[in-house]
């Protein structure tokens, strides 16, 4: 009776067809969020949250940007006086703040959040409510930080915020603790969104999609997931001893009573360099999605890749004192580090390795546009990773450390193997998230744009770095050898100015009427092409089963079942191009289609339609078992991040009452969010 | 417009083959999402203090002046005591959750009852070691630390109290039975998880400077 | 034509404008990763370039994928030879770290004391208290103590050495050796507030016996003045607010605060690195030090227009 369990070689089930009438009008009905005011502020959707993510995050981007381009202008030329220093400590520090804690981990926490559940056919995310309080506090923070640069006093300490530079005595306005609150305000987003996926990762994938049949860009969401919380507590201890050094007189910091500057380097570095690669390795993971598409074939070395992903994810601890070679540490512990931190690229290397060799190997090369980004991203991602090598050379970073040559590797890698796979994954998803396309004109020249941008931009950063110029300085003296490049390093990022607005031109004419995508125009292998662009709100009618790396490659219909039936989706063009380029389906018969699925692998069709419901299955098996029910939209989510912004701005301006208020709400809205719905509990057994 | 599925051939009604054939819809322990996600959210607050405890072995092992005070004996009578306090609430709390796993809720109503109490006193003895001690966390960054870490401690334990609470109110509301009380085993692992956290500051900020 | 501040110094502050063999030693390591960097990537790029040209018109979607050689690809390609040059660079790292460690015996010990935003120069056994430059015996290794009076700096002279920093409540020292004279530029190198980008310094490495006339110069107290212009200097000088900051040796001025004038005059900057030492700079630095050097802690002193010329004519008699 207990199929779902069934060993392979134990006897098939027996398997009928049956018509449901009205089912996806039944799940729209349960499933849609009203259009209203409160419907926006309720949604718990992921598809709805990922894109709040996304456009959020990008947004940031653009303010950094602009943070940059401003930047570029003072530098221009040697003894400017465009910008004050003072404006430009803020201007630099908003800029490395922003762009890593709320630009680079939420783009992609905004991808995985809309991917992640289509990816691993299930409905939604394992805790949906949690998932909109992410969202919400991820919008606060950063509203909260952005409230300092409107009152000019923006943090001003770097992101790296080095003590004692940023104790009391040395900034003493509000500037450090705006970055301290608003940074520990959102390490609750980045956690809660973290366990989210590993959840949602682990238990929420559907029957069939084993460990060994995950997505490569779940493995790079998931080891990001783990990395975080397992990272983020580093940087909330630095980030509290900060604050209670600053505002109530404890010598955490302080050499003089027993404390000691270099343990927020420690702290830091820990949170910090793990973090690198929580925001480069799910770009990893978009590229083992992408590429393999634009080369007709599954990936060489799957199983490589997601090891090297994994492996990345924990040696990445491995390395933080890197960042403190020239601190005075012994030598035996530069040692270590040096020799950690090089050999943390080598799983970076078989990433690199097997998309060349999938490259090599490819049935064809389409080179749309997220094909160009994926090329420029391996090519970024190479000088990125030679930089980084020569830096993890304890000598020769001595000389590079804290000059322009670490902005250069700095930025080869963040731009490299964050922002170019971020706008492939724009080309890629945009239209399954809008049901149309992206002009391939434009996005030619986006890439070229982008690509040229960026090089001129950061090359000659290199140069000026070995030529000894050092970071974080609002002016230069004339003569150093450092005055061209600098001017060339202005026009590039201008022109990389022009390709980020050529992108948000091309997605602004795509919303206005681009081509209608269809439900996998890329003719690509992941269940998220499985259903229509945009995904209805309940992703799947019917929760998918798989039996192979690549679903819509095998002759498998994984809504129909093995006949390769399909019934409710119109017959269009958007579908037939992309069974053509599949691995498989092509040269199959429908008779060894039947053959081959006439086995263990074959399931029931879970039709789960009696309130929102998804299916859980088992960790490293997917079989199922449970069906789990899913939290209707609530405004709990909101309230409770309202309230922890109301604790937090409290707390900026040490007001106790304010705090105890706030906080008071917030175990309120805690309360709320839990207490089960009125009359579900005991709840009615489902059991037929 | 009608959507075809393929289900097992039974007995059953096609509706509840279509449901879930042989599948459960109740929820407990690891079997449930919150299981998981209570794991993880111990997983990071034990980094969190880890990383607490990282910093005062480093201060320790690096900085001289916080070694001459990092490294002086603490008094152990309340430690121990409290320590004895939190061991025996993780038990009772024990008792009550393999009780409302067997269907008795009464058991979970008392067994929880006395955790909370157990918890109090925790939190009362610790309250009147602060009160001994003749230095603040201003006096120096021993100070800090220890009063930060313990602290800390502190208001996870005045958390897991208000879990606790919550569970005793949906216990007598009648929300959990033998097989629905996640809540339960999500309170109860988040409180085995604040005892195990104090065993390690105890070892580190109270025994640690008696070993070396 | 040079720019003046950069006339000041003999080369660039280019690592690879080497002065001595640590920074040497450090450039053949920096050279020789370049090369084998500029290698990896050509390689890299041609497999990933080479296939989209060589099979652009021969691919077909007809038909199985191609089998490929998955271990070849990425266990030996993407991380055996990888692991193999890591290696390699690995070595070449610990035999560079292995000559700068070995620094031997020195007779020098100079101490260096980052401010927000100069350096105090000290050279304890010749009792010499100086400010933003520094000299050295060419050829002779020099122990630098490094400490911070405030926030952490770093302490960087690309042509002679790598970066240490200077953290406060820790003592770091490192090891310089100049074996061509000259003058190089060195410069804070860790973010240390407002005027960071304006924390240089001046290092002059010269003959040993030019060294020990400048040891002498430096120990003796300040020349009294020689003329009216400068004696009025002087007493505008000892009756102003500059004298709880600055030390004059010789005189009563005795602050301990900002840099040493006692010999301000023989220096090649003023401001740390800010501007070359021209009485037109001092002036204009005297008179309004916000203008050249915003949120510097040196205060505008109130001097009127022939109190500012004497006491400019009396500091850059100060030889």
């Amino acid at each position: 009776m207990i199929v779902d369990t069934a060993a392979p070689t134990a006897p098939a089930p027996e398997i009928e067809r049956v018509d449901i009438p009205g089912l996806a009008e039944r799940l729209d009905r349960t499933w849609k969020t009203p259009k209203t005011l409160y419907g926006a502020l309720a949604s718990v959707d992921h598809k709805t949250i990922g894109k709040r993510y996304m456009v959020t995050a990008f947004i940031f981007l653009m303010l950094a940007g602009l943070q940059a381009a401003a930047m570029r202008a003072q530098l221009a030329r040697p003894e400017n006086a465009l910008i004050s220093p003072e404006a430009y400590d803020q201007l630099f520090s908003m800029h490395g703040t922003t762009m890593i804690f709320w630009y680079a981990s939420p783009i992609l926490s905004g991808f995985s959040n809309y991917l992640v559940p289509l990816m691993i056919g299930s409905r939604d995310m394992a805790f949906p409510r949690l998932n909109a309080f992410s969202y919400w506090t991820f919008l606060l923070s950063g509203l909260l930080i952005y409230s300092s640069l409107l009152a000019g006093v923006a943090p001003h300490g770097g992101w790296f915020a080095y003590v004692p530079y940023t104790n009391a005595q040395y900034s003493p306005g509000l500037n450090m603790d705006f970055y301290a609150l608003a940074l520990l305000f959102l390490t609750v987003s980045t956690t809660a969104g973290a366990i989210n996926f590993i959840v949602s990762i682990f238990k929420m994938r559907c029957p069939g999609m084993s460990v060994s049949r995950m997505p490569l860009f779940m493995w790079s969401t998931l080891t990001t997931s783990v990395a975080i919380v397992f990272a983020m507590p580093a940087l909330s201890a630095a980030l509290i001893f900060l604050e209670l050094d600053r505002r109530y007189g404890t010598h955490f910091y302080d050499p003089v009573r027993g404390g000691a500057p270099l343990l927020w380097q420690h702290l830091f570095w820990v949170f910090g360099h793990p973090w690198v690669y929580i925001v480069i390795l799910p770009a990893t993971g978009m590229a083992s999605m992408i590429i393999p598409t634009f080369c007709r074939r599954p990936i060489v070395g799957h199983t490589y890749v997601a090891l090297a992903t994994v492996s990345t994810g924990i040696f990445g601890f491995g390395v933080w004192a890197h960042h403190m070679f020239a601190t005075g540490m012994p030598a035996l512990s530069t040692t270590f580090f040096s020799a950690a931190s090089m050999g943390v690229s080598i799983p970076s290397g078989m990433q690199i390795f097997a998309w060349l060799a999938t490259i090599w190997a490819a049935r064809r090369h389409v080179l749309a546009t997220p094909m160009l980004f994926m090329l420029g991203f391996i090519c970024l991602f190479v000088i990125g990773g030679v930089s980084g090598v020569m830096t993890a050379s304890v000598p020769f970073d001595l000389q590079a450390t804290d000059s322009y040559f670490i902005v250069a590797h700095l930025h080869y890698v963040l731009v490299g193997i964050n922002l170019f796979p971020v706008i492939a994954a724009f080309y890629y998803w945009l239209p399954k998230m809008t049901g149309r396309m992206l002009s391939e004109r434009l996005g030619k020249w986006n890439f070229w744009t982008l690509f040229i941008g960026v090089n001129l931009t950061f090359f000659p950063m290199h140069i000026v770095g070995l030529r000894g110029m050092p970071r974080r300085v609002y002016t230069y003296p004339a003569g150093m050898g450092w005055d061209g490049l600098n001017a060339l390093e202005t026009i590039g990022a201008f022109i990389t100015a022009i390709g980020v607005l050529l992108f948000v031109i091309n997605v602004i004419k795509s919303l206005r009427g681009g081509a209608l995508a269809g439900p996998n125009p890329w003719g690509a292998s992941s269940l998220e092409w499985m259903v229509s662009s945009p995904p209805p709100e309940y992703n799947f009618v019917t929760i998918p089963t798989v039996i192979s790396r690549e679903p819509l490659w095998d002759a498998h219909d994984e809504r129909t079942g093995p006949a390769g039936e399909i019934d409710d989706t119109p017959p269009d063009a958007a579908r037939a191009p992309m069974r053509s380029f599949g691995a498989h389906a092509q040269v199959q018969t429908p008779q060894e289609v039947s053959d081959r699925s006439s086995t263990a692998e074959l399931r029931p069709w879970r039709v789960l339609d009696d309130g929102k419901e998804t299916l859980e299955t088992t960790l490293l098996d997917a079989d199922p078992q449970a069906i789990l029910r899913l939290p209707e939209d609530t405004i709990w989510p909101l309230i409770l991040s309202l309230a922890l912004m109301g604790a937090f701005v409290a707390a900026l301006f040490k007001a106790p009452v304010w705090a105890a208020i706030a906080g008071a709400i917030t175990l309120i809205s805690i309360a709320g969010w839990l207490w089960p719905k009125p009359g579900t509990y005991p709840a009615p057994r489902l059991r037929a | 417009m009608s959507t075809s599925a393929y289900v097992e051939r039974s007995d059953l009604s096609t509706r509840a083959r279509l449901r879930h054939g042989s599948l459960s819809d109740t929820l407990s322990g690891s079997r449930a999402p919150g299981w998981w996600g209570m794991v993880w959210l111990c997983a990071t607050e034990g980094m969190l203090f880890a990383c607490f405890l990282a910093a005062y072995f480093f201060l320790r092992g690096s900085v001289e002046s916080f070694s001459a005070e990092g490294g002086k004996y603490v008094p152990l009578t309340r430690p121990l005591i409290m320590t004895a306090v939190l061991l025996t609430s993780s038990v009772t709390t024990w008792w009550g959750e393999k009780g409302i796993k067997a269907g008795n809720v009464t058991r979970l109503k008392i067994g929880f009852a006395l955790t909370f109490v157990l918890g109090v006193a925790f939190l009362l003895i610790q309250a009147t070691e602060y009160a001994h001690r003749d230095t603040s966390w201003t006096t120096s960054a021993y100070d800090s630390l220890f009063v930060t870490i313990t602290g800390f401690h502190g208001v996870h334990v005045a958390v897991g109290l208000l879990m606790n609470l919550f569970v005793q109110v949906r216990a007598w509301l009648g929300h959990f039975d033998g097989e629905r009380h996640e809540a339960v085993s999500n309170s109860a692992l988040y409180w085995h998880f604040v005892d195990a956290v104090w065993l390690t500051l105890l070892a580190s900020l109270y025994l640690s400077p008696r070993l070396w | 034509m040079l720019p003046q501040l950069r006339a000041i110094y003999d080369t660039g502050p280019s690592m690879f404008a080497t002065a001595g063999p640590e920074a040497q030693s450090l450039a053949t390591l920096g050279w020789a990763m370049i090369a084998v960097g500029t290698i990896v990537f050509l390689v890299v790029m041609a497999l990933l370039l080479v296939p989209l040209w060589r099979r652009r018109h021969v691919l077909s979607e007809e038909g199985p994928p191609e089998l490929v050689n998955e271990r070849a690809w990425v266990l030996y390609g993407g991380a055996a030879i990888p692991g193999l040059i890591l290696a390699g660079i690995f070595v070449l790292t610990l035999g560079t770290m292995r000559a700068s460690l070995s620094a031997g015996p020195a007779p020098l010990t100079i101490e260096v004391i980052g401010h927000q935003w100069w350096w105090e120069v000290r050279y304890p056994e010749q009792a010499i208290r100086t400010a933003d430059e520094i000299h050295l015996p060419v050829g002779r290794p020099v122990k630098v103590i490094l400490r911070s009076a405030d926030v952490i700096h770093s302490f960087w002279v690309p042509n002679l050495a790598g970066k240490t920093d200077v953290i406060p409540g820790t003592t770091n020292s490192m090891w310089l050796q100049a074996d061509n004279a000259g003058t190089y530029r060195g410069q804070c190198a860790e973010y240390c507030g407002m005027q960071h980008a304006h924390m240089a310094l001046s290092v002059v490495a010269e003959a040993p016996g030019q060294f020990a006339r400048w040891v002498a110069d430096q120990r003796s107290v300040a020349h009294p003045p020689a003329d009216s212009a400068t004696l009025t200097g002087e007493r505008v000088f000892l009756s102003s607010p500059c004298v709880f900051c600055h030390q004059v040796r010789g005189t009563p001025a005795g602050g301990q605060i900002g840099p040493d004038l006692t010999h301000f005059g023989s220096r090649l900057t003023i401001a740390s690195g800010a501007l070359p030492n021209t009485r037109g700079n001092l002036a204009g630095w005297i008179e309004n030090p916000d203008r050249i050097k915003p949120g510097t802690k040196m205060p505008a002193i109130p001097l009127d227009g022939p109190q500012l010329l004497a006491v400019v004519a009396y500091i850059e008699s100060l030889k």
